[in-house]
């Protein structure tokens, strides 16, 4: 059992060793940093990139039209005319459909009373006597998924009760193909990025401690345990990946408010349809994994480093 | 707790039969060439001051980092302190070498920690109580003549001075056994033979004392057993001997 004040010579030898090697760890902090830095900023844009993209394809919707007494007008087919309970049973059938985010019931009245004024104006549009949209109860169906469109307007087309399905394919299939790059080419690069961190700062590690294999035999020869050598080397290596990653971490911060607030205050027009990420959010994500890879590497990279100069 | 003991009466009864270092035909084969020893049997008593001394390749240094459990003999047996140290596990070098002083002809200091550091060290390994570590480290800092120095940083030391702190390491926790391998290699001669008086002084306070050495004068002066060594195997062990010439 280690005596308390080994344990607190070994975590102050921790620290000591950060000072006494200054430049090594100033080395070992810019390269993690470095590489941090990149993949923080690197996630931050692509985060940015598939929020836009989501917050478009929660835009894309489908409109349900429903066959009705005005059918026999030339444009309209005939069709099974839905109750008002067959109405809303389908709403809620769609509701309950995996790809589908939200439903929303518009009913003739309320279509006319928003399109009406649109289209003739406020003065023309009261000139019309009757609703000229009668009997065209919608539903507007928003996707959580634009990719499963097609097949969301393939089952409504089967309802013998939809008269019509207004959808854009083009807008869908681009959105989707787009999300697909940008997740397979941001996946790729931010794999690339971590195993190229990974391994510069695993190395960096190994150096910074290889040219003190010297140090270690020394311990070794007089009497060390392979922990009382080990425990040291550790902790330097978390502390200094801990500061490696806390760096990018707040330049990153600075960075990506001083950027958000740059780009919404300059162009207040790409603000207006460009959904852009709080800093909050980006780093829900960006912090524990920057910490993980400073941390986790600087741990187990000098766990195996010192491994291999503990034979003596 | 009486398994412990036993070890401990067994390790005794090898050392009153054998010496506190034993080796019985032992040969160290490296991957390739010629053996660096070669069927070495030698015992050196509790006490007892020794001088290992050979040319370049007689197996000196094989020799000491057998002793030191750096290296495991090929065949034939080791027993250092009672140890026999092919059975030793990778655990439990540590607790032997606490046992075991040693001092490098590269003094070995740890150059970012200042004299009181290097020494304490070897106590904070053992883990003594930093009240007895702090009266320890100076007094053996007095015992090697460096009490007034135990604030500098090993780098500002002379090369006597730096062995000096390499010593009072290799004596702060009462080794049974110190093993010097060329302790004088880099000094000049002053220097040279402050320590090797130091050394007949912890020899002579019951320390067994094994040095590893090319320094003729200072062998032929002492007169103390010398046992030499050419191409891995021993080819004299003289009482109060000297340096052999072999040309």
């Amino acid at each position: 059992m280690m005596k308390i004040s080994t344990l607190f010579y070994t975590i102050k030898q921790g620290f000591a060793n950060i000072f006494r090697n200054k430049w090594y760890s100033l080395a070992s902090i810019a390269t993690i940093s470095a590489c941090l830095f990149l993949f923080g900023l690197f996630y931050s844009i692509v985060a940015n990139f598939q929020n836009i993209l989501k917050t478009a394809e929660e835009g894309v919707s489908v409109t349900v039209f429903f066959h009705s007494e005005m059918d026999n007008c030339e444009s309209h087919t005939e069709g099974q005319i839905p109750s008002e309970q067959r109405l809303e049973e389908i709403g809620q059938e769609i509701a309950r459909r995996a790809e589908v985010s939200e439903v929303q019931f518009q009913s003739a009245d309320e279509a006319w009373a928003t399109f009406g004024p649109d289209y003739f104006g406020e003065d023309y549009a009261e000139g019309f006597p009757e609703n000229p949209l009668a009997g065209e109860d919608t539903y507007e169906i928003f996707l959580s998924d634009v990719s499963m469109q097609d097949a969301l307007v393939t089952w409504l087309q089967s309802i013998p009760e939809v008269r019509k399905v207004n959808y854009s394919e083009m807008t869908a299939n681009t959105l989707s193909g787009l999300n697909l790059l940008i997740a397979y080419v941001s996946m790729g690069i931010i794999v690339i990025l971590l195993a190229v961190s990974i391994f510069l700062i695993s190395n960096t590690v190994a150096i910074g401690i290889s040219v003190r294999s010297e140090e270690i035999n020394i311990m070794k020869y007089i009497g060390a345990t392979d922990f009382f050598v080990r425990a040291p080397f550790v902790l330097e290596g978390m502390l200094i990946g801990l500061i490696g990653a806390a760096v990018p971490l707040g330049l990153i911060y600075s960075l990506y408010n001083y950027a958000l607030n740059y780009v919404v205050n300059r162009f207040m027009v790409l603000s207006g349809f460009l959904n852009f990420l709080s800093v909050d959010e980006v780093f829900h994500f960006l912090t524990p994994v920057s910490l993980g890879v400073g941390v986790g590497i600087g741990f187990l990279g000098s766990i195996s480093t010192v491994r291999k100069h503990l034979h003596v | 707790m009486a398994g412990k003991e036993a070890q401990r009466l067994k390790r005794e009864r090898i050392i009153e039969e054998n010496g506190i270092i034993f080796l019985d035909n032992v040969s160290k084969s490296y991957s390739s060439g010629s053996p660096a020893l070669n069927g070495v049997s030698l015992s050196i008593g509790r006490g007892e001051f020794v001088f290992i001394v050979g040319d370049s390749g007689s197996g000196k240094s094989t020799l000491i980092k057998l002793l030191l459990r750096e290296l495991t003999a090929t065949s034939g047996s080791v027993y250092v302190m009672g140890n026999d140290l092919a059975k030793l596990k990778h655990r439990q070098i540590p607790r032997f070498r606490r046992n075991l002083g040693v001092v490098f002809q590269d003094f070995r200091l740890l150059n970012d920690r200042n004299v009181y550091e290097n020494v304490a060290f070897a106590q904070r390994i053992v883990e003594t109580p930093v009240s007895e570590i702090r009266r320890n480290v100076p007094a053996i800092l007095a015992t090697v003549g460096l009490a007034g120095k135990y604030k500098a940083k090993t780098k500002q030391l002379s090369g006597g001075e730096q062995q000096r702190v390499a010593l009072a390491r290799a004596l702060v926790n009462n080794p049974s056994v110190l093993l010097a391998d060329e302790p004088t290699g880099n000094l000049d001669p002053n220097n040279s033979w402050e320590i090797m008086k130091l050394l007949e002084e912890i020899n002579e306070s019951g320390t067994t004392v094994v040095v590893v050495t090319h320094n003729r004068e200072i062998v032929n002066a002492m007169q103390k057993r010398v046992i030499t060594m050419k191409k891995g195997v021993i080819i004299s062990d003289e009482e109060k001997g000297g340096y052999i010439d072999e040309d």
